[in-house]
């Protein structure tokens, strides 16, 4: 919601299109208010003055199969810095097998997929998953108190998040001096919001969200929205939310990518796809 | 002496035909209920009294054989035990780790014992005594395995939160490890801590049966007891470390899952 209002006034005030050398493939750029740039199309100029958004997550023919079925079937896209890519589809569609491989949470059985330019299995599992964090449908914390929850992902690598940084982050995610409560009296929304900063906390390039707002009630989820839109904005993250709702995936993607029996079907701009899909 | 064992082989005999007989007047009490145990009854009569004379002859004729025997016999107990274990208890290894649990839990345990004569080195009172331990450890070892697989299973979103924020994966499991150590010797700790006000266990009978010191054979039962637990809870400790591993592929994924419904 948030996003589309100002990718669309963004589009009325600056829609230009990038000099291009005439071996490039003419490209529209989009630069919204905050000076983030949204490109759609094919090839870039790597000369225009704009910053170039980088791939940042590629998959290639990616597969997996399950007891002799593909669940995910030969799947190839790629996701820019910066975008919010909402993956739509039916129940059983494979899109949270698909996300499940982003971060090795499941093993690919064919194909592969890129993380900033290196294949998955370059880095150590743990240290994919620190780069591509994720936020399931369930906030599943840890007892203990919130702050423990945050600080849980950097000890894992030795490190100790400070008070500042607890207190930074639980504010971001609207629940500012919640650091020391425990996690067993949160209401579902709030339990989603320690698992977002929670995942935040690790410093993440690519966030995966698996229906996380599916549990939650219409006033709880537009807040997770809102929330998820503004952090990828202000973290210069990348998100790769799978939701069953394509209005949700309205409100909230840049691009979606719609799965149907495994397959990638369509992928695209938010509103292009969407009523693609529509009709 | 011939004369003595034929005639023990009848009293014998006709022991288990007046046991057997009180166990099928139970079959006529349930007859008039109209439910019916008669031919599993009788099947488990014949197949009990067939197995246990086909074993005694086995064991009368290994008896008779050098101390080293019992070591075979008993290693042969600790190979079924691993089998029947890790068939109850179905997760990925559990045959392997289970083999390694009991041969190291209850095998060194008995080795130990006997080597400090707390066990006779006797054929006669190493392979029964041994065999305790190793059933015992057997049950141990079970209770573990699958008490770790079902409390993995009920946490897999834990687990995988977890190992979604970059946690190493044998520690995501710790709480399992240990709440399942800890469920298994639940048994064996109450046998200790009840023994001879809720039961009189079967060896002290069986003592105080054949003519030994009855307070001999009542501190010996603890003896046991106490062996009992030593050997369960090191094959435990071991067989809940030795699986963890096998919860989780080399990348580090959950593997030990609940079976996904088939779509």
């Amino acid at each position: 919601m948030y996003c589309r209002d100002n990718l669309e006034s963004a589009e009325r005030m600056q829609r230009c299109a990038c000099l291009q050398t005439e071996t490039r493939i003419l490209t529209l750029v989009i630069r919204d208010a905050d000076r983030r740039t949204y490109i759609e199309g094919a090839l870039l100029n790597d000369n225009a003055d704009v910053p170039i958004p980088s791939v940042i997550l590629r998959t290639e023919h990616l597969s997996r199969s399950v007891n002799g079925r593909l669940i995910v079937d030969d799947v190839s896209f790629e996701v820019n810095q910066g975008d919010i890519l909402a993956v739509v589809g039916p129940s059983g569609a494979g899109k949270s097998s698909l996300l499940r491989l982003l971060n090795r949470l499941d093993e690919p059985t064919s194909g592969t997929y890129f993380v900033e330019g290196r294949d998955y299995r370059d880095f150590a599992p743990r240290e994919l998953r620190r780069r591509v964090g994720m936020v399931m449908q369930s906030a599943y914390l840890f007892t203990g108190s919130v702050a423990d929850n945050l600080r849980f992902g950097p000890r894992q690598r030795g490190e100790n998040l400070s008070d500042a940084i607890v207190s930074d982050l639980v504010a971001e995610v609207g629940l500012p001096d919640f650091a020391s409560r425990s996690v067993d009296n949160l209401s579902g929304g709030e339990a989603q919001r320690v698992s977002l900063a929670r995942a935040l906390a690790n410093s993440p390039a690519v966030l995966l969200a698996d229906e996380p707002t599916s549990a939650l009630d219409e006033e709880a989820k537009r807040g997770i929205e809102r929330l998820v839109v503004n952090i990828v904005r202000q973290h210069g993250l990348t998100c790769i939310i799978v939701t069953h709702d394509t209005a949700q995936a309205g409100r909230v993607a840049t691009r979606v990518l719609v799965m149907d029996a495994g397959k990638l079907k369509r992928i695209g701009p938010t509103q292009e796809v969407l009523s693609a899909e529509h009709t | 002496m011939q004369n003595t064992l034929s005639s023990r082989l009848m009293l014998g005999l006709a022991q288990a035909g007046i046991a057997a007989a009180a166990s099928m007047v139970v079959v006529l009490f349930a007859r008039r209920r109209n439910i019916h145990l008669e031919s599993e009854l009788f099947i488990a009569l014949v197949r009990g009294i067939a197995q246990i004379v086909a074993v005694g002859s086995v064991l009368v004729l290994l008896l008779r054989g050098p101390r080293w025997t019992s070591g075979i016999i008993l290693a042969g107990m600790m190979l079924a035990a691993a089998s029947t274990s890790s068939r109850r208890a179905r997760v990925p290894g559990a045959f392997q780790v289970s083999l390694y649990a009991i041969f190291a839990g209850a095998g060194s345990v008995i080795a130990l014992m006997t080597f400090a004569r707390v066990i006779d080195s006797a054929i006669t009172a190493l392979v029964p005594v041994g065999s305790m331990l190793v059933a015992n450890a057997m049950n141990t070892n079970s209770l573990a395995l699958n008490r770790f697989k079902a409390d993995v299973q009920s946490h897999v979103g834990q687990i995988e939160s977890a190992l979604a924020l970059g946690a190493g994966a044998e520690q995501t499991v710790t709480p399992y490890v240990e709440a399942s150590f800890r469920a298994s010797l639940i048994p064996a700790i109450d046998s200790l801590r009840s023994l001879g006000i809720v039961w009189i266990p079967g060896l002290m009978a069986g003592m105080v049966l054949s003519g030994a010191p009855p307070l001999y054979s009542a501190i010996y039962q603890f003896v046991v007891l106490a062996m009992i637990f030593a050997a369960s809870g090191l094959t435990s400790l071991i067989s809940t470390t030795l699986i963890r591993k096998h919860a989780f592929s080399a990348a580090e994924q959950l593997v030990l899952r609940p079976e996904l419904p088939a779509h």
